[in-house]
């Protein structure tokens, strides 16, 4: 369904979002299936944030009250991730041995994933707020 | 990894960027030299895969085969998935999609030969 969500700029995030779910997805991948031992956590974590850009992705893409419901958890999940996980990666560098998409605000990433879900819940107000004065909610 | 190959894309990937840059900053929907264009960055970046696939077959392969396996998809759909996306948005937004796809495939090429050269093969 394309609506207001998915077009223009939304479209962008769309690739952008999709890019993220499939490089972290693969690394996370590869992190388990071959040496989780060395640092489970780290593991999880980057799958859990693979799994959050994937849903985000396909939230944005389908559009619609529930993909916009599901992009606006994505995206808060998100932002309170690379946040919280940014901040305990600078302040206990032992516990996060190995990199995550998220460590030190996703530094290893030209800092995206901060600035990625602070873009996308701004374009899930903006087209909201759209949405409301064209009277299609 | 092929280092030649790897510059060839990095080249025909930032100069097809910069064409739809220009569209984009010019508010013109992405036009028949882009889709060619990020089309021929695909088979650029097919021939990189099927050379470093052969290279790795062949017993030359980075530690992190997994790694290096799992970006070459990304790098593989980028082109494709943009051109799909750009196709459903006729507008600057289309050109923006196709500029965004075809800035990260530099990005890809240097993971890519990051972590091949990894393991001083």
């Amino acid at each position: 369904m394309r609506d207001r969500l998915n077009s223009g700029p939304g479209l962008v995030l769309v690739i952008v979002y999709g890019i993220f779910a499939l490089s972290a997805g693969a690394r996370a991948t590869v992190q388990i299936t071959t040496k989780f031992d060395e640092a489970p956590e780290a593991y999880l974590l980057s799958a859990l944030a693979a799994l959050i850009y994937l849903i985000a992705t396909v939230g944005l893409a389908r559009g619609g009250a529930f993909g916009r419901r599901l992009a606006l958890v994505c995206c808060s999940a998100e932002l309170l991730g690379v946040l919280v996980v940014g901040t305990l990666s600078i302040a206990d560098k032992a516990a996060f041995p190995d990199d995550s998409v998220w460590s030190v605000y996703g530094r290893g990433y030209g800092f995206i994933p901060l600035i990625l879900p602070i873009i996308g819940l701004y374009w899930l107000r903006h087209t909201a707020r759209a949405d409301r004065a064209a009277g299609t909610h | 990894m092929n280092e030649t190959l790897g510059a060839v894309v990095t080249v025909a990937a930032l100069a097809v960027g910069l064409l739809c840059l220009v569209a984009a900053i010019r508010n013109r929907p992405p036009d028949l030299s882009q889709f060619v264009g990020a089309a021929l960055v695909e088979v650029a970046a097919l021939v990189l895969t099927v050379v470093a696939v052969v290279a790795m077959i062949g017993g030359d392969r980075p530690t992190e085969v997994g790694t290096f396996v799992g970006y070459l998809f990304t790098f593989l759909a980028l082109p494709p998935v943009g051109i799909a996306l750009a196709r459903l948005e006729p507008t600057r937004w289309g050109s923006v999609i196709l500029t965004v796809a075809m800035l990260v495939m530099p990005v890809l090429v240097a993971r890519l030969n990051q972590i091949w050269e990894a393991t001083g093969a």
